[in-house]
């Protein structure tokens, strides 16, 4: 679904991550890790095409170069903080890909919107302006306008920050029905281990100090197997918080 | 905070000055005295080791400053050892101690002199200059497509702009321009009447309000109120990263943010000049009848033979290039925002403090192209 070659990315002349290749199977969840500063969310900029990469290619399969991406939306992407908009309704952001890029009658669309607001558990809450919702519930209808346009790639930038323990766990089933049931190719960039080895099928750990990836695999396998110390340092956070 | 205090004596037995004990509380309240005494007795460079063992408490204050100890000795080649602690006190102590020689992630910044200053904010400019080109090549890009394909244009976004730029200023527009004309007309009121020539009030008003007054203080007047808001509204919209979310959904920001405000603002300025026109004037009437005793009628005919189409037609195609000036700083400081709530407040306020300036150079260059094309 996506392949990224050689791939060096950072700000001005300062790179952050160096010759990273990796390749996002469809179907997959693919979570891709690393500490702070490590450049997971500039990697996911690079990824979605709103960054110029400093060298290395980046191919979305039915897209090519996300960077040349012009018209219809090719993929979803709900970003940390949900990035709704403030002076809309939840149905009209929702709606918003669904007016500009198709011919539907506004019933029609009406119809969509409501439906897709269910899917994500905020039926009923189509009126409702983002500033009336929780920190969850607009993770919630960023994902819902995220999947308005019907793409089957869905990037998902830190979904659990700044959410509950129980929240971040509603969030993660909502991100592997629609996973599981509507097929949908999800990257998703995070630092939250729970969130990891519950929705990840395969992941890569990009490294600050290496520039590069230090481990790649199913997260479970590279928690339990892994004979690398930074890998094994960086997973075991997990048992210590949680003893 | 306790207020038992400490006490820092010589350990038995050891060399004197080679070995200190300290005794009692270590806590915030005792900081001070605890820095000054250590440096003071650390300061002949012959001490190796202090001892904790009769340290009853240390919070992090006082652990810091401990810890600062350690740090400034082995800097100047010496090794001091605390020994002794246990406890509380030790896993205090460790948390400072042991992260003493722990990587920042990243570098702090380091001092720069004034030629590195002037470097940085000659690429600063360099930069600034860039953003500013790709902007208008993106916003006439997307003025090109909108003209092709007018039904991409967010039009349901225009009336509601307009309203909010335009009519919903009415009223501040008004009585600045009614005030402005009122000053002018008394200010000429009192220089025209040495001269015998209070008649031609209503010339000097009418003209300097339809040429000059009415169609910038009305543009002031918008650029305070809309240019800071559009600049705002974009600018939390940049940082919120909902103009991110916009591109990912395929949609040009400036075609759909930038060209809706830039529309609203040259249909809306024209109209408040024109308002603001016609209130300076009534101004100007207030103080000739009030002041000068002359008829309202008499003031209106002079006012009438005064003016030529042309004067207000000047003013109101001014009014649409500054229209345009306001909507365009505006929305160009707002998409290069960068932070957060601050980054936001400083481009309101280069948004405003721009607008100005454009505003009055534009103005500059009217009159002196009016007055070449004898208009």
């Amino acid at each position: 679904m996506i392949r990224v070659e050689d791939l060096t990315i950072g700000y001005g002349s300062t790179a952050l991550q160096e010759n990273l290749s990796f390749d996002v199977p469809a179907g997959d969840i693919f979570v891709v890790l690393g500490g702070s500063g490590a450049g997971k969310s500039t990697l996911l900029r690079h990824l979605i095409g709103l960054e110029r990469p400093m060298s290395g290619a980046i191919e979305i399969e039915g897209l090519g170069d996300p960077r040349l991406a012009q018209g219809a939306p090719h993929f979803g992407v709900l970003f940390q903080s949900g990035a709704l908009f403030g002076s809309m309704t939840l149905a009209q952001n929702v709606a918003l890909p669904l007016e500009r890029w198709t011919d539907l009658d506004a019933q029609t669309i009406d119809t969509i919107v409501r439906w897709k607001l269910r899917l994500v558990g905020l039926d009923g809450f189509e009126n409702h302006m983002p500033s009336e919702l929780s920190g969850g519930m607009r993770k919630r209808a960023g994902i819902a306008r995220a999947l308005s346009y019907e793409s089957k790639l869905l990037f998902l930038d830190e979904p659990s920050a700044g959410l509950d323990p129980v929240t971040a766990v509603e969030l993660d089933d909502v991100i592997m029905t629609l996973n599981e049931s509507l097929g949908l190719t999800i990257v998703v960039v995070t630092h939250e281990l729970a969130s990891l080895f519950k929705i990840g099928k395969n992941c890569i750990l990009l490294d600050r100090e290496a520039r590069g990836i230090i481990a790649r695999g199913d997260p479970r396998e590279l928690r339990d197997d892994t004979t690398d110390d930074r890998v094994r340092s960086f997973f075991n956070r997990l048992s210590s918080v949680g003893a | 905070m306790g207020a038992a205090g400490f006490q820092i004596d010589d350990e038995a037995g050891a060399r004197r000055g080679s070995h200190l004990r300290i005794r009692g509380s270590l806590d915030l309240s005792q900081a001070g005295r605890l820095r000054s005494e250590l440096a003071e007795r650390l300061s002949s460079g012959t001490v190796r080791g202090v001892d904790l063992s009769e340290v009853d408490s240390l919070d992090s204050s006082a652990a810091s400053i401990l810890a600062e100890v350690c740090r400034q000795s082995a800097n100047s080649g010496g090794d001091i050892q605390f020994e002794g602690a246990s406890g509380r006190v030790q896993a205090i102590l460790s948390l400072y101690t042991d992260r003493i020689t722990r990587e920042c992630l990243r570098d702090p910044p380091g001092r720069i002199g004034i030629l590195e200053h002037l470097g940085q904010a000659a690429v600063g400019l360099r930069q600034r200059v860039r953003e500013l080109l790709t902007f208008l090549g993106e916003f006439f890009d997307a003025v090109r497509r909108a003209i092709q394909d007018p039904r991409t244009v967010n039009w349901p976004d225009v009336g509601r702009l307009i309203e909010r730029h335009g009519s919903d200023g009415v009223p501040i527009v008004l009585l600045i321009t009614f005030l402005v004309g009122l000053v002018t007309a008394f200010q000429a009121a009192i220089q025209l009447r040495k001269f015998g020539a209070d008649t031609f009030i209503a010339d000097m008003v009418s003209l300097s309000i339809t040429r000059e007054l009415g169609p910038l203080m009305a543009a002031i007047v918008v650029a305070g109120r809309s240019g800071a808001a559009i600049a705002a509204e974009l600018g939390t919209m940049k940082v919120s990263e909902e103009i991110d979310a916009l591109r990912t959904l395929g949609l040009c920001p400036h075609r759909f943010l930038v060209f809706p405000r830039v529309l609203a603002l040259v249909f809306a300025m024209p109209i408040l000049t024109l308002l603001a026109d016609a209130v300076g004037i009534a101004g100007g009437l207030f103080v000739a009848v009030f002041q000068l005793g002359i008829p309202v009628r008499g003031y209106l005919i002079s006012v009438q033979e005064a003016l030529s189409v042309g004067d207000v037609v000047g003013g109101l195609l001014k009014s649409v290039v500054f229209g345009m000036l306001i909507a365009v700083v505006g929305s160009e400081r707002g998409l290069a925002t960068r932070g957060g709530a601050e980054g936001v407040g400083s481009a309101t306020t280069g948004a405003v403090v721009t607008i100005l300036f454009y505003l009055i150079l534009s103005d500059a260059i009217f009159t002196v192209l009016f007055q070449s094309m004898g208009i």
